[in-house]
């Protein structure tokens, strides 16, 4: 449940946003790799137990996954590696080198309008 | 109305891993990340680690656990020098943990560093401690699966071992399976295949550590 504390550390960056903008949350995004993933539900229910009560109770967050990436050794092409099948799609090739893994990333917060 | 961002969201651990993997480099200090599942036997493969290399070794050891300070009076009455960090209920250490306990151990003074993070095959491998390495433990009886099913866990592993290999011949284990997911998932880490209770295969893991070592001190 790496979620938790995940989603204490996006609670307190919107609350600060909220605070700035005057603005109710309503929904964020969050971006994670392959090495750092974070399962949706998890990650929904720590938010809603660490927002309860705040102006961030409610809010829907929503989990983009970013795959891993490798470039082929043998032909360069840059491709999304699936970990149990690791081999370049174009040229079958077993040798290349896996890029860095996407960090966490709190993307996109949207609020409610305001009249 | 939508705000766009671009925060990273585990900056603080981030931040402080870097402050560690810094450390480490200046100190020559080689620091290894102990990732297993509940029961692999991190503990015990320590406690024998530690009894045949610590004439040779300055070896300490920062012990992760959600309760009890059990594993590190374990390693204490090898020998070692230890520190327990209870997590009081987190799956994982973070690097910020690791950095207080550095200084409580006087790690300067220290060749050698294991972390033993919390038994957990999931969340550990999301938060780097700036560790030098990282060595993943997978037991017997815990079954051929699991690098099948976590196969995130032994990609980012520098070095495997598959311990209480002395009860194979008990427990349904495919070792030929494991090793080919393993070389599927991870194909550049050694594995080793050991007993931390019988001393199996035991040379071959002190020769990775001994190499590991002289590489971090030219």
């Amino acid at each position: 449940m790496h979620e938790t504390v995940a989603a204490e550390s996006v609670l307190r960056s919107i609350q600060e946003h909220a605070q700035r903008l005057h603005a109710r949350p309503i929904r964020a995004v969050i971006s994670c790799g392959q090495f750092n993933a974070l399962n949706e539900e998890l990650m929904q229910f720590a938010f809603e137990t660490a927002a309860a009560g705040t102006i961030c109770e409610g809010m829907v967050i929503q989990i983009r996954q970013i795959p891993l990436r490798a470039v082929c050794s043998r032909c360069r092409k840059t491709f999304d590696l699936k970990l149990m099948e690791p081999f370049c799609p174009q040229c079958r090739g077993e040798d290349f080198e896996i890029q860095p893994d996407a960090p966490l990333i709190l993307e996109e917060i949207e609020f409610e309008d305001q009249q | 109305m939508k705000v766009s961002l671009n925060q990273r969201i585990l900056s603080r651990n981030e931040k402080a891993a870097a402050e560690n993997r810094a450390f480490f480099q200046s100190q020559k200090i080689l620091c290894l990340n102990l990732i297993s599942s509940p029961g692999a036997g991190k503990t015990a493969l320590l406690e024998r680690t530690i009894q045949d290399l610590k004439g040779q070794l300055a070896i300490g050891v920062i012990e992760g656990d959600i309760e009890t300070d059990n594993d590190a009076r374990r390693i204490q009455a090898v020998g070692a020098r230890a520190f327990q960090i209870e997590t009081k209920g987190a799956c994982h250490l973070s690097a910020e943990q690791v950095q207080d306990a550095l200084r409580k151990i006087e790690a300067q003074t220290l060749d050698l560093i294991f972390i033993e993070n919390v038994g957990n095959l999931v969340c550990p491998s999301a938060f780097d401690l700036g560790e030098s390495g990282r060595v993943v433990i997978l037991s017997v009886p815990e079954g051929d699966d699991k690098p099948a099913k976590y196969p995130g866990t032994f990609a980012g592993a520098s070095v495997v071992l598959i311990n209480k290999i002395d009860l194979l011949n008990y427990v349904g284990f495919n070792l030929r399976r494991v090793l080919a997911d393993l070389h599927t998932v991870n194909p550049k880490a050694p594995v080793f295949q050991i007993s931390a209770a019988t001393g199996e295969g035991m040379d071959a893991w002190y020769g990775w550590l001994r190499q590991h070592l002289e590489k971090n001190r030219p």
